[in-house]
């Protein structure tokens, strides 16, 4: 929160009260802003908060250790789809979502050791190239698995999942005080925020961890890393399980905010688009990652609500499809980060050590 | 062969193979270096020097032979648990973690050590023997000189407290005033207990410093002797020191 609020231009510095409660009263009230401009806007916030999970466990992988994975959302159809083969009408299971969200972190975190173990040597490019891969058998599997006995119901995906159920409360339900009614997306915002929190302060925690420390002397050096002692197999490991643990719990959600999960959902453009959100935001920096998954889910939003409209007034029709314009946008985001802000928007700053450990943080 | 070889090794070498796929880069060398010593291995570019510290530090696995450290065998342990038991390395080319500031780089030295008290007299003891080092706690090590960089690598060695510090070519691309300052903590480093096994291409130096010497090439031992004999020897003279 603190690094949240200084990383704000100007006012961070200055009035560090004043940007410190501005914006959180900006998270809280930022659905009802949004509702200002219509329903859709409320959706989308929902989204890029599960895009901001998202984001923050790649970013463990990528930025913390060093690791280049281009195959996440591997991991987030692995929650997403555990969620839909207990928690809908496909195999007539309705667990509870205590149950569910654990264990679709769980499977999770084994794909996510599962894809470790052949890729411990690899580094970089050869890495980027495995885990691609990755990505794409376990869409493809999706794609496929519905014959000869139908387990993901194949490309036309799995329909009427369970939304989430807390307590007996249902989230997708308008809740009603007496006269006062708060829309289903509301709820959905409220508790995806509280679920991003969770995971900032767990991470938080992880980099400044022993853990923290040891993927970063690996990823700026994997022989000295080993030299001082680190276990650099074990840490890859947990990189990538940690890492994957949150793609499913990130999965689960989505699929129960969906309604709907299909292997569409899990392309390789959404593994790039997200790995995207990181290093436009800033790799191996929390409040950067945050930005960049919000900045990077508002923006293709925007200019599909512009450019729709303007293409069909200027041309009649529409010539550029908004998806072609996401991918555009994308592109162009990173191109003009690499020339004007290499390290991203919040660019990283040496801190893995607790406060007050360090020479200079001592009074 | 080896020239008054130490009552009590710490570090025993026999027969040591390390092979990259076909090519055997090191074909069964012994090499023995005692409790306080400081021993060099020089040779040519390609001799299998680097291999060679790799190896007896667990970041490469053997072929054939053994490695004794203490009296047991440690060769087919891991690398951090033959840290544990106190062998360090400074991998050649310093290996300092850039992104992190110099006091965590030194902190990171102490990865294996539980013991927090321990960590601090570490510390005061690594800063005592680098001032340099001290006055840049706060500054991000990829900033930091080539010279400083070396200091800060041995340093963070120092803080795993080990008995044995492989250092590999500490004097590499560094300016020759920069080199005798580097050797100055060597052997600043030596003179507290620590026997150091220290390969290096600037044989004269290295020689100058070490009590003995093995000269390797092309895989193999092919000289040992006393650092003072090695120097006067025509055949170092002539492949090593130019002459």
């Amino acid at each position: 929160m603190n690094d949240l609020v200084a990383s704000i231009p100007f006012l961070g510095k200055r009035h560090p009260a004043v940007a410190r409660w501005g914006t959180l009263a900006l998270i809280i009230l930022a659905p009802i802003l949004a509702g200002y401009f219509g329903r859709t806007w409320i959706r989308v916030l929902d989204f890029a908060l599960l895009y901001m999970l998202l984001a923050l466990g790649l970013n463990l992988v990528v930025g913390f250790a060093g690791l280049l994975d281009l195959g996440y959302i591997a991991f987030y159809a692995v929650g997403a789809y555990t969620w839909a083969f207990l928690a809908s009408p496909h195999f007539e299971l309705h667990w509870p979502i205590w149950a569910i969200l654990p264990l679709g972190a769980g499977f999770a975190a084994l794909a996510g050791i599962i894809l470790g173990f052949p890729v411990l040597r690899l580094r970089g490019d050869y890495l980027a190239i495995v885990t691609l891969g990755f990505g794409e058998i376990v869409r493809i599997f999706l794609n496929n698995l519905n014959y000869p006995v139908n387990i993901t119901n194949g490309p036309q995906g799995i329909n009427g999942l369970d939304p989430l159920v807390l307590f007996g409360w249902d989230l997708s339900r308008t809740l009603r005080l007496g006269d006062f009614q708060i829309h289903s997306l509301y709820l959905y915002y409220y508790f995806f925020l509280l679920c991003v929190a969770g995971a900032v302060i767990l991470i938080h925690r992880l980099q400044i961890s022993r853990i923290g420390r040891a993927w970063a002397a690996m990823r700026d050096d994997e022989l000295a890393a080993k030299a001082i002692g680190i276990d650099t197999r074990a840490m890859k490991l947990l990189a990538f399980s940690l890492g994957a643990t949150f793609g499913g719990v990130a999965g689960g959600l989505f699929g129960a905010f969906q309604g709907f999960v299909s292997p569409e959902s899990f392309s390789l453009m959404e593994s790039i688009a997200v790995l995207t959100m990181v290093v436009f935001g800033g790799m191996g920096n929390i409040v950067g990652v945050i930005v960049g998954a919000l900045a990077l889910t508002f923006l293709p939003e925007i200019l599909r609500h512009v450019a729709v409209p303007l293409q069909q007034t200027l041309f009649g029709h529409v010539i550029l499809d908004p998806e072609v314009l996401r991918m555009l946008l994308l592109a162009l985001a990173m191109i003009f980060m690499m020339l004007w802000k290499p390290a991203g928007l919040v660019p990283a700053q040496a801190r893995y050590s607790r406060p007050g450990l360090l020479a200079r943080e001592r009074p | 062969m080896a020239t008054d070889a130490p009552a009590s090794p710490v570090l025993e070498v026999r027969g040591m193979e390390v092979a990259y796929g076909a090519i055997q880069a090191v074909q069964g060398i012994d090499l023995t270096v005692g409790a306080g010593e400081l021993v060099c291995l020089i040779g040519a570019n390609g001799a299998g020097k680097t291999t060679t510290l790799n190896a007896i530090a667990g970041l490469l696995p053997l072929a054939g032979g053994e490695i004794r450290f203490l009296g047991e065998p440690v060769h087919s342990l891991p690398a951090h648990k033959r840290l544990r038991r106190g062998i360090a390395l400074v991998p050649e080319g310093r290996g300092i973690f850039t992104r992190l500031t110099v006091e965590e780089n030194l902190r990171m030295g102490a990865y294996t050590r539980p013991d927090k008290q321990e960590v601090e007299a570490g510390l005061a003891r690594v800063y005592a023997m680098l001032p340099r080092i001290r006055e840049r706690l706060t500054q991000v090590a990829g900033t930091l000189s080539g010279g400083e960089q070396q200091m800060l690598a041995i340093g963070r060695a120092l803080l795993s407290h080990p008995k044995l510090l492989l250092l590999d070519e500490p004097s590499m691309g560094l300016a020759p005033l920069v080199v005798e300052k580097i050797f100055e903590v060597i052997q600043t480093v030596a003179s507290e207990g620590v026997t150091v096994l220290l390969v290096e291409q600037n044989a004269h130096l290295a020689l100058e410093f070490a009590r003995r010497g093995y000269v390797m090439e092309s895989g193999r031992i092919t000289l040992a002797g006393s650092g003072a004999d090695l120097l006067a020897d025509p055949k170092v003279r002539a492949a090593y020191l130019g002459e």
